[in-house]
């Protein structure tokens, strides 16, 4: 079937800020850590693309740069989302309706009950400001949303015939998740760790905006605009572009998953057709 | 749609806007602050923004410091200084109540000195009243100050905010109502937002012209060029966002106040720290810094470079910046020479005004041009004085140090930045006795040059006083000789 237009817009977008971020490492037009008073808050133009900030650093690579911090913490935090929520997820619904599923599960629902990003700001607060402590504290919000949707999904296909046929073989439940489960909810965490990641991007913006993200001289979006913030009558381009970018970036991952959601999943595929 | 002329438009809006400047002036003021002050007894702490609401407003001194900086006869009205130069004779003012209606007399000004120089004062700043031996009541009026050693300083000592005379039977509340003698008294405090004074109408001096008066705490820079330019602040003494005041300049409503202030903005180096100890290291660091790209960058251009601790306003100041003049080449040698040829880390940590958190990045860029890095932390007021200032667990740091004269603290080896030099020390207990002009001009130039040439701190520069007022304010201060917004002398054009 014909990928779905918002399928096709959010993997341009999100291939776009991927691949800058990726030329990033090699190449920035102008090294970001280099400040050059002589030359700051120059308006956009040829040799300074989107202009300068009040540093004199250049706008573009800054954003080059900037996307490279956002992507690593997001992609991190849904990394350890995953890596934890989902064996969590698996092994509770292995073992459905006993103590270890009960703790797991209201585990998992205590971590949730707290508002994510003021508890991002705690740990930053308590554990000092860094891109690593912005990583653990997403990532941690992260895992029940992985072990909630992994569970669920496990716990239909566990009902399955194939799922019954491998356990009278005599496979192990560790072995059945491993190879028939998982498989079968890759769909579902994939959509899930798009969505994540996008709520990942938001969460670093929000926490560098308020200085407990990466530190400076580190790009980063959420800095940058907050930077920004007493020049927005002066030179509003320096807010408009991370603005943009965070904006851009947010919108394409949502658009990559809904996409992504239409196109895996069988019913709704049945239902186009 | 026809244009309507623009002339003419303009002539509309101004004559609307006459309409409301008609009536008589302004009585009432709003003064805009970036900081809210801890509590409003400026014998009881240390905020700078403590005295910038109640100085010469609700509390006087023996002596006051004037707009210019020079000292000026407050609740005392003469003295008398003893040949020896150790007994300071004050006479009072007579009539002068405080505002609950007591008198203020020499018992009061006897209780306040004794208070502040006890042993368990909570002042801070109780190295003024370090000298004096004794305060004795010769009568109601006269009040005489008997000093350890001659002091040439003591009449200066006698303005700060920190001197000022309280009653004993008021000064228990004065945290949250303070009761002074001053032309305004303290009317209400809404935590957070703003504090309310009005007129004194027994004020024993010249009455001022302003009616009340309002404080209003804003710390957000955005939010306080707002404020402005909507009118809710009348004027704002050390508004905060220096990127927006060419747009102030440009606007005929406005005035913009550039002066100098007593802050000499450093990059404060703990010089007990392992690789701080070593000189050369200093050194290095001193020249790695290009002050001129640090007052553009992060003060737009606000500010004069500063070469050692001292005001460049002073008659005393000694222009040391070729000290430390901007030389990478000859950093990265001494830092070879110093064993750290491949470079090394230092922590920087930087407390919330922009002059160090934009500074801060200017410096870690400049200092890693010569091969020093920095991992820089971003800390908050509470965090920087506990972690920085009381625990002294930092390497570098940038802040403003805004007390006036206040070169004596490099005689202080337990003070944060742990200088510790028994020359310097003796030269300033020299200092400190001598009253002659002469001699304390070369002491204070010897004074400077010791630590310039100890590179104990980088010297970045000298903190402007960028206000931004409503061009019908007369009298605000230019200067901020002191931490103050003195109004008494402020009064709204017709």
């Amino acid at each position: 079937m014909k990928p779905t237009p918002s399928l096709i817009t959010g993997a341009i977008l999100t291939v776009f800020f991927l691949s800058l971020a990726g030329v990033s490492y090699l190449w920035t037009p102008f090294p970001v850590e280099q400040l050059d008073i002589g030359r700051k808050l120059q308006p956009p133009g040829s040799l300074f693309w989107l202009g300068t900030d009040h540093f004199g650093r250049d706008t573009a690579s800054m954003l080059m740069v900037g996307a490279r911090t956002s992507i690593g913490v997001a992609i991190l935090a849904v990394g350890i989302g995953i890596g934890i929520g989902v064996p969590l997820g698996l092994a509770a619904a292995a073992n459905h309706g006993s103590l270890f599923d009960e703790v797991i599960m209201r585990g998992n629902d205590l971590v949730f009950a707290f508002p994510a990003l003021v508890i991002a700001i705690l740990i930053t607060a308590v554990f000092g400001p860094s891109a690593v402590n912005a990583i653990l504290a997403i990532g941690i919000f992260n895992i029940p949303v992985f072990a909630r949707i992994s569970r669920g999904g496990a716990l239909s296909l566990w009902t399955l015939d194939y799922v019954l046929a491998a356990r009278v073989a005599g496979k192990r439940s560790f072995r059945i998740s491993v190879e028939h489960i998982l498989p079968n909810i890759a769909n579902l965490l994939l959509v899930q760790g798009t969505i994540q990641f996008s709520l990942g991007i938001l969460a670093e913006a929000g926490l560098s905006y308020v200085g407990l993200g990466a530190q400076p001289p580190t790009p980063s979006w959420g800095r940058m605009l907050a930077d920004a913030q007493t020049m927005i009558y002066m030179a509003p381009r320096l807010a408009v572009f991370p603005g943009l970018a965070i904006v851009l970036m947010v919108l394409g991952l949502n658009l990559l998953g809904d996409g992504l959601r239409d196109h895996l999943d069988p019913r709704i595929r049945r239902l186009r057709q | 749609m026809h244009k309507i002329p623009r002339t003419l438009a303009v002539a509309g809006l101004a004559a609307l806007a006459s309409l409301g400047t008609a009536e008589a002036a302004k009585t009432t003021i709003t003064i805009g602050m970036q900081l809210e002050p801890p509590n409003l007894d400026p014998t009881g702490g240390a905020a700078a923004a403590i005295d910038e609401v109640v100085y010469a407003n609700i509390f006087e001194g023996l002596t006051r410091f004037s707009a210019d900086g020079s000292i000026r006869p407050a609740l005392a009205e003469s003295w008398d200084i003893s040949g020896d130069g150790t007994v300071y004779t004050f006479r009072l003012r007579d009539g002068v109540t405080f505002h609950d209606g007591t008198t203020c007399d020499a018992e009061d000004v006897k209780f306040s000195l004794d208070r502040a120089r006890a042993e368990d004062s909570t002042n801070a700043q109780k190295a003024l009243f370090a000298g004096i031996a004794d305060v004795s009541v010769i009568d109601p009026l006269t009040v005489q100050v008997t000093l350890q050693n001659p002091d040439g300083a003591f009449t200066t000592k006698m303005a700060w905010g920190d001197a000022v005379i309280v009653a004993p039977e008021t000064i228990g509340q004065a945290a949250t109502h303070p009761v002074g003698t001053g032309p305004f008294r303290f009317t209400n405090w809404v935590k957070g937002d703003r504090v309310e004074i009005d007129r004194n109408p027994d004020y024993w001096g010249e009455p001022v012209a302003l009616e009340s008066a309002t404080f209003k705490f804003i710390s957000d820079p955005t939010a306080a060029f707002s404020a402005m330019m909507a009118g809710d602040i009348d004027a704002f003494p050390g508004y905060p966002a220096q990127e927006t005041l060419a747009q102030f300049e440009a606007d005929p409503r406005f005035v913009v106040i550039i002066g100098s202030t007593e802050g000499e903005t450093i990059l404060s180096t703990n010089n007990k720290a392992d690789l701080l100890s070593d000189v050369r290291v200093r050194k290095a660091i001193a020249h790695a810094i290009d002050r001129q790209a640090i007052i553009d960058g992060a003060m737009f251009g606000f500010g004069t470079p500063i070469g050692t601790h001292f005001a460049p306003h002073n008659p005393d100041y000694l222009d040391l910046t070729g000290l430390s003049a901007h030389d990478p080449d000859l950093s990265r040698q001494l830092l070879a020479e110093a064993g750290h040829g491949d470079g090394l880390t230092l922590r920087l940590m930087l407390p919330p005004p922009s002059y160090a958190r934009r500074g801060g990045e200017i410096v870690a860029a400049q200092l890693r041009e010569v091969g020093i890095e920095t991992e820089i932390s971003n800390l908050e007021w509470a965090q920087w004085l506990e972690q920085v200032f009381r625990n002294k667990d930092y390497d570098l740091t940038i802040v403003s140090h805004t007390e006036p004269s206040d070169i004596n603290i490099y005689a202080r080896p337990e003070y944060y930045f742990q200088y510790d030099n028994p020359e310097f020390q003796s030269l300033m207990a020299d200092y400190a006795i001598t009253a002659d002009p002469g001699m304390r001009t070369a002491l204070a130039h010897q004074l400077q040059t010791i630590i310039a040439e100890d590179y104990v701190n980088g010297y970045l520069f000298q903190l402007a006083r960028t206000g931004v007022a409503d061009a019908g304010i007369n009298g605000l201060w230019k200067n901020a000789p002191t931490q103050a917004n003195d109004l008494t002398g402020v009064h709204w054009s017709d």
